[in-house]
């Protein structure tokens, strides 16, 4: 039978030369590759002690976020759950009340804003559609569950905290 | 008949025939964009200038062509025209002057506003307006009004185009005039108000081509884009009863007219069809209504999908 490929080694079965009985200058030689890792930098990190650095941009849990007087930005105008791929996206507008001007920015907002995180696929799109620079997407990981309805993240987990801002600055769109 | 050619299209038209209308009888790109124009509204259009074209050659007897751009809901046509709309680079850039115009006194508050997805003033500013504003001024605020119990009127949105006062002259009796004041602070006004008891007022709605006259029962309840229009219809002794649905789920959250591929009204409906009856039973139920594919509204609208579940309502 004709080889496919002419790498292919025919086996021969020869005798040891010298140099192969002696067997240790084969086990240096392994040896010196083991010892050689153990002088290189480790490929993995002690997690959770020690954390890598995320990206400025990356993709993780989305935050709706809230001006300097603590105004919701969000106004519940859908363009993030019509952009979304995924349609993981829901809310529920509402009309503000006299007296809610320093709760919401705009006239209207979001009176529920929903997000399942398993529909989600992290593209950002949501981000990008958003006119009001409401919703941006952050470094933090969406916490694993046992239960689904646990990924279904509402206003609650969803909108900043005043007393813990997040920063996002550094993926704010410059015109 | 009248022969005329727009954008190197040609098409037969009777006499009497605007350009407007012969533009759209080509169809597609070739028919310009209008805001206060409405073809079931008589003496609309001739006030917001979007339709502009230029006339290259008035006619086989006289070929000389119009001095300025002209109207072309208001002009007719004359045997032998030649009509330049898009193919004319001065029509494009006075239009996007026109759009420029439009906007400066409108809020940008589409994110809140409930037309956004079907606005005129939207898709003129997408396809002919510039970036960005060179109006450096405060725009005119006005405060928000209501008009009966059923329409708001957000006068910061009008741009007076005057096509529901045409509604309230038409199709309401008992009133007189729509507009007060002139110029910067022209608006519309108290007299519409008394225009409301009667049964077709609410047609203002759906002839606002921008979100000025909005239905209050509709207010923030959903963004168009999340319903489903569907043609309904049922007997009624006012109007003809032809509508379409606006549905999210089995709920129906708002009724209007049907409406062409111009965005103008087919039929008048009545306030009690399109205020008093939300209910899918109300209804009988004739199918989706196709919207243009390249509206926001056709979004993830799976139309495969629904087919046999209407068919089998159609029984």
């Amino acid at each position: 039978m004709k080889a496919l490929t002419n790498r292919s080694k025919i086996a021969v079965d020869k005798e040891y030369t010298f140099m192969e009985r002696l067997y240790f200058p084969a086990i240096i030689k392994g040896m010196m590759i083991t010892i050689s890792h153990l002088l290189k930098k480790k490929a993995t990190l002690r997690y959770p002690e020690v954390q890598k650095e995320f990206a400025p941009v990356y993709r993780g849990k989305h935050v709706l976020k809230r001006d300097e007087k603590g105004a919701e930005n969000c106004t519940a105008c859908g363009l993030c759950a019509v952009a979304c791929p995924a349609e993981a996206i829901t809310m529920t507008a509402a009309e503000r009340k006299k007296g809610e001007e320093g709760k919401y920015r705009e006239e209207k907002y979001a009176e529920v804003y929903e997000i399942n995180m398993l529909r989600c696929i992290f593209c950002g799109l949501c981000e990008e559609a958003c006119p009001k620079e409401a919703i941006f997407l952050t470094d933090e990981i969406v916490k694993t569950s046992y239960d689904r309805q646990d990924f279904v993240y509402g206003k609650d987990r969803l909108v900043e905290d005043m007393n813990k801002r997040i920063d996002i600055t550094k993926r704010q769109k410059k015109y | 008949m009248a022969k005329v050619t727009i954008d190197g299209h040609t098409v037969e038209v009777p006499d009497g025939t605007t350009i407007l209308q012969a533009a759209r009888a080509i169809g597609g790109e070739v028919a310009p964009p209008t805001m206060c124009y409405h073809s079931k509204l008589k003496t609309s259009g001739g006030y917001c200038r979007t339709c502009i074209v230029k006339v290259s050659k008035g006619s086989d007897k006289d070929p000389r062509p119009m001095p300025k751009l002209v109207a072309s809901c208001r002009t007719a046509v004359m045997d032998g025209m030649e009509v330049q709309n898009n193919t004319s680079p001065e029509v494009l850039d006075a239009r996007k002057g026109v759009v420029e115009f439009l906007l400066m006194n409108h809020p940008l508050d589409c994110p809140i506003c409930d037309q956004a997805g079907e606005c005129h003033l939207q898709d003129l500013g997408y396809d002919n307006g510039g970036e960005k504003t060179r109006f450096d001024f405060e725009r005119r605020t006005f405060e928000r009004k209501d008009i009966g119990d059923k329409i708001q009127l957000h006068m910061n949105r009008c741009i007076l185009c005057y096509r529901c006062v045409k509604v309230a002259d038409q199709l309401c009796d008992g009133r007189v005039h729509g507009v007060m004041n002139r110029g910067d602070v022209s608006e519309i006004s108290t007299y519409i108000e008394n225009a409301i008891d009667n049964d077709f007022s609410g047609n203002m709605i759906d002839v606002c081509p921008v979100g000025a006259l909005t239905d209050k029962t509709f207010r923030f309840k959903s963004r168009v884009w999340f319903t489903k229009p569907m043609d309904a219809h049922r007997d009624c002794k006012k109007c003809s009863g032809k509508v379409t649905l606006w549905d999210k789920g089995d709920e129906v959250l708002r009724v209007t007219g049907r409406k062409d591929q111009w965005g103008e009204n087919e039929e008048w409906i009545c306030n009690d069809c399109r205020f008093e009856h939300k209910k899918s039973s109300d209804w009988v139920i004739e199918g989706p209504r196709k919207i243009d594919r390249h509206s926001v509204i056709s979004a993830n609208h799976y139309m495969k999908l629904g087919v046999p579940h209407y068919k089998k309502l159609e029984k």
